[in-house]
C-alpha cells in the first residue's frame, strides 16, 4: 500500500495515539515517535509501526506518531486506519478484523 | 510605688549571698507591660520584612512553612522572594511538603538562596529539576510523621517558621478556620509552632483578640504580620469531593470495599482512612450500605479529610474526625463548626517517636501506589521515568500503625504496569502492606495468611502478585529499565529517620 497523501488517525486522549502520514520526498521511510512512555516503550513502539508498516506493504512516506500510552493493538489499528485513508484504495471492510 | 527602692538595702545582701536576682521594678525583665500599648501590640511586625528582621534570620539558617493550601499556597514562594532580596543565601527550606506552585523556588536554588530541603514530596517542574540535577545536596524526602521525628531527634532544627494562617489575633493565637482563605487543619503547623526557635504568624485576618480556637498558640508565637493572602482554598481539592464515575476506579472501589468489610476489623468501633484518591473516595461511599447493612459505626476517621468523610460523620455513621490536614471546603467547614471534627498535629497523628500516635490505633487504610512490586514494597514519590513527582505523605507512617494496609490502584496507568518486579524506589517497605487491589483482581501478602483466608471465604477474587504482574506485562509489554546516574538526587527516610532508599539523578 502506498502514503499517496497527507492523512491522520486515531485522538491525543490517554491511552491511545494520534498517527499523520504523509508522502515522502525522496522515496524513504521515515518513523518518527514521541511518546510519554517514550523511555520504557519507545524502541517497542517504534518495532512495532515498523512491523505494521511492513505488514502493509508501506515502502515510503513519514509517518509521525504521537503516543499517550496505547497499547500495540491500538497503534496497530491506527497505523493501519492512518494508511488505509493516505491510500486512497477501496477499502475491502470485509478483509479487516 | 518606690518599693524597689525601699527594701534594696534589705534585701541586696541576702540576694547576693544566695545568687537570686533581686527585685528590680515589674517590668525589669517584661519591659512591654510598662507601655499599654506595646504591651498588647508587641508582636505585630509591620511588614513581613520587619518580622524577618526581628527573627535574626540569618544565612545559613534553617526557614519552615506548612503546605496546608497544597497548589493554593501564596506564602512559601512569597517569603522565599523576599528573603532572596534581603540577600539571604544558603538557607535550607523544611517546607512539611512542596507542589507544583512552587515552581519559582527553582530560581532561588539556582543563585544559592537556598541550598538544602527537608520535604514530604514535591511535584512538576521543581520535582523535574531536582531529579535532574539541580542541587548539590540531595533532597530529604521524609514522612508527616518523619518530619517530626527530624525535629525531635536533633537533625532538622528550625530557625524561623513562617507560619500562614486565615485568622490570628495580635498575640499570635492563630486557626485555619476563620477568616477568609480558610484551609483548616493546621496540622502541619502546628508541629513548626510547637518546636521552630522563632515563630512567626502570617495572618490574612487580624481578627479581635482572643482569636479562639487556637491552633497555633501565643505562647508559641514570636512574631505575628498581616499579609494579604496565604493561600488560596480552592486549589486544596485534591478533586476528590466528587465521587468518580470511572468504572475502571468503581470497580477498584468496590474491590477495596470487598476487602475492608471481610478482612476481619469491620466490626463495631472500628477505625479508617481512606485518603483522597477518586477510588479511595469511591471505597468510602461503599462503605456506607454495609456499614448500615452490618449495624456497624466507626470509632474515628483519620488523617487527610474529605467532604466525604464528613458527609458519613453527619450520617451517624463515623463517631469522630481526627483532621491532621483539611482536603476539601467541606472538611474545613466541619472542622470549624462541628465539635466532633478535632484537629490534631501531624506528632499527634503519626510520629512514630511521639508518645503515643493515632495511626497506632488503626484499623484499616486505603493507600495508593504509583508502582508496588512483588514483594509489595510500595513506591510513591518517582514515576515510572524516575522523575519524583509524589510525596511519602502519610503512606508509610499509617501502613506502619494499621492492623490493615490496602494499597489501590489500576493495574495498568497509561502503558505502564503498576505492578512491576522491584520498585523504582521503596516509600513503604513490604512488610507494612496487607493487600493490593486492582482492577484485574486482589493480591494478598503472603505475610498475611489470616487475610487472605477470610477473604477467600468470602469469594473475592484472589490471585497472586506474582500473576497480576504476570497479568499486566502480557498486556503492555515489558518496560525498558530506566537509566540512572550515580549521583543521588533524594534521600528517602523512613519515618523513624533511617534511610530506606535513594534516588539518583535520571540520565539524559
Amino acid at each position: 500500500m502506498n502514503i499517496a497523501k497527507e492523512s491522520i488517525a486515531g485522538t491525543l486522549e490517554s491511552n491511545d495515539l494520534l498517527v499523520k502520514v504523509s508522502p515522502s520526498l525522496d522515496a524513504s521511510l521515515e518513523v518518527h515517535v514521541i511518546s510519554e512512555v517514550m523511555y520504557q516503550f519507545g524502541a517497542q513502539i517504534e518495532a512495532t509501526v515498523h512491523d505494521e508498516l511492513d505488514r502493509l506493504g508501506v515502502k515510503s512516506g513519514v509517518v509521525i506518531i504521537e503516543d499517550k500510552g496505547a497499547l500495540d493493538c491500538t497503534i496497530r489499528a491506527r497505523v493501519e486506519a492512518a494508511i488505509l485513508r493516505s491510500s486512497g484504495a477501496e477499502i475491502d471492510w470485509s478483509r479487516l478484523s | 510605688m518606690t518599693t524597689s527602692q525601699s527594701q534594696a538595702p534589705a534585701v541586696a545582701p541576702v540576694a547576693a549571698a544566695r545568687g537570686i536576682v533581686p527585685f528590680e521594678g515589674f517590668a525589669r525583665y517584661a519591659p512591654h507591660l510598662a507601655d499599654p500599648v506595646t504591651k498588647r501590640r508587641r508582636k505585630l511586625a509591620a511588614s513581613l520584612e520587619e518580622a524577618v528582621r526581628r527573627s535574626g534570620l540569618e544565612s545559613g539558617m534553617t526557614i519552615s512553612f506548612h503546605h496546608a493550601f497544597r497548589e493554593g499556597d501564596k506564602t512559601i514562594n512569597t517569603v522565599v522572594d523576599l528573603l532572596a532580596g534581603l540577600g539571604l543565601r544558603n538557607l535550607t527550606l523544611a517546607s512539611s511538603s512542596l507542589l507544583s506552585c512552587n515552581a519559582p523556588l527553582i530560581e532561588h536554588i539556582r543563585s544559592g538562596v537556598i541550598s538544602r530541603i527537608y520535604t514530604s514530596g514535591m511535584r512538576g517542574k521543581l520535582a523535574d529539576a531536582l531529579s535532574h540535577g539541580l542541587m548539590d545536596e540531595p533532597v530529604q524526602i521524609h514522612s508527616h510523621g518523619g518530619r517530626v521525628h527530624l525535629m525531635d531527634s536533633g537533625e532538622l532544627k528550625v530557625d524561623v517558621a513562617f507560619l500562614g494562617a486565615s485568622a490570628a489575633d495580635e498575640f499570635g493565637n492563630a486557626n485555619g478556620t476563620g477568616g477568609r482563605s480558610r484551609c483548616g487543619s493546621l496540622g502541619y503547623a502546628m508541629v513548626d509552632a510547637d518546636r521552630a526557635n522563632y515563630v512567626i504568624v502570617l495572618a490574612e485576618d487580624l481578627v479581635a483578640f482572643p482569636c479562639a480556637p487556637a491552633s497555633i498558640r501565643q505562647d508559641q508565637v514570636d512574631c505575628v504580620v498581616k499579609v494579604d493572602q496565604i493561600g488560596d482554598p480552592s486549589k486544596i481539592s485534591v478533586g476528590a469531593a466528587r465521587i468518580t464515575s470511572n468504572p475502571r476506579e468503581l470497580l477498584i472501589a468496590r474491590y477495596a470495599a470487598d476487602v475492608l468489610e471481610h478482612a476481619g476489623y469491620f466490626k463495631d468501633g472500628f477505625s479508617i482512612q481512606t485518603g483522597s484518591g477518586a477510588s479511595a473516595t469511591a471505597v468510602t461511599r461503599f462503605m456506607e450500605d454495609r456499614m448500615r447493612k452490618a449495624g456497624i459505626r466507626a470509632a474515628f476517621a483519620l488523617g487527610g479529610i474529605t467532604g466525604s468523610i464528613v458527609d458519613l460523620h453527619k450520617k451517624g455513621l463515623i463517631d469522630k474526625i481526627i483532621d491532621t490536614q483539611s482536603f476539601d471546603a467541606d472538611a474545613a467547614e466541619s472542622l470549624r463548626s462541628n465539635p466532633g471534627h478535632i484537629e490534631i498535629s501531624t506528632n499527634l497523628y503519626a510520629n512514630p517517636t511521639s508518645k503515643a500516635a493515632y495511626v497506632d490505633q488503626m484499623d484499616m487504610v486505603i493507600l495508593s501506589a504509583l508502582e508496588i512490586d512483588l514483594d509489595f514494597n510500595v513506591n510513591v514519590i518517582t514515576g515510572s521515568d524516575g522523575v519524583m513527582r509524589g510525596a511519602s505523605g502519610g503512606h508509610s507512617d499509617v501502613a506502619a500503625g494499621a492492623n490493615l494496609s490496602v494499597v489501590v490502584a489500576p493495574l495498568i496507568r497509561s502503558r505502564i504496569p503498576t505492578v512491576c518486579e522491584k520498585v523504582t524506589t521503596v516509600v513503604t517497605p513490604g512488610e507494612c502492606v496487607g493487600v493490593l487491589v486492582t482492577d484485574h483482581g486482589i493480591a494478598v501478602n503472603p505475610r498475611r495468611p489470616d487475610v487472605a483466608g477470610k477473604l477467600k471465604a468470602a469469594g473475592l477474587p484472589l490471585l497472586s502478585i506474582e500473576e497480576l504482574h504476570a497479568r499486566a506485562v502480557a498486556i503492555t509489554g515489558t518496560p525498558a529499565p530506566i537509566a540512572f546516574t550515580d549521583r543521588v538526587v533524594g534521600l528517602v527516610r523512613f519515618r523513624d529517620g533511617s534511610l530506606i532508599d535513594v534516588i539518583r539523578q535520571v540520565a539524559g
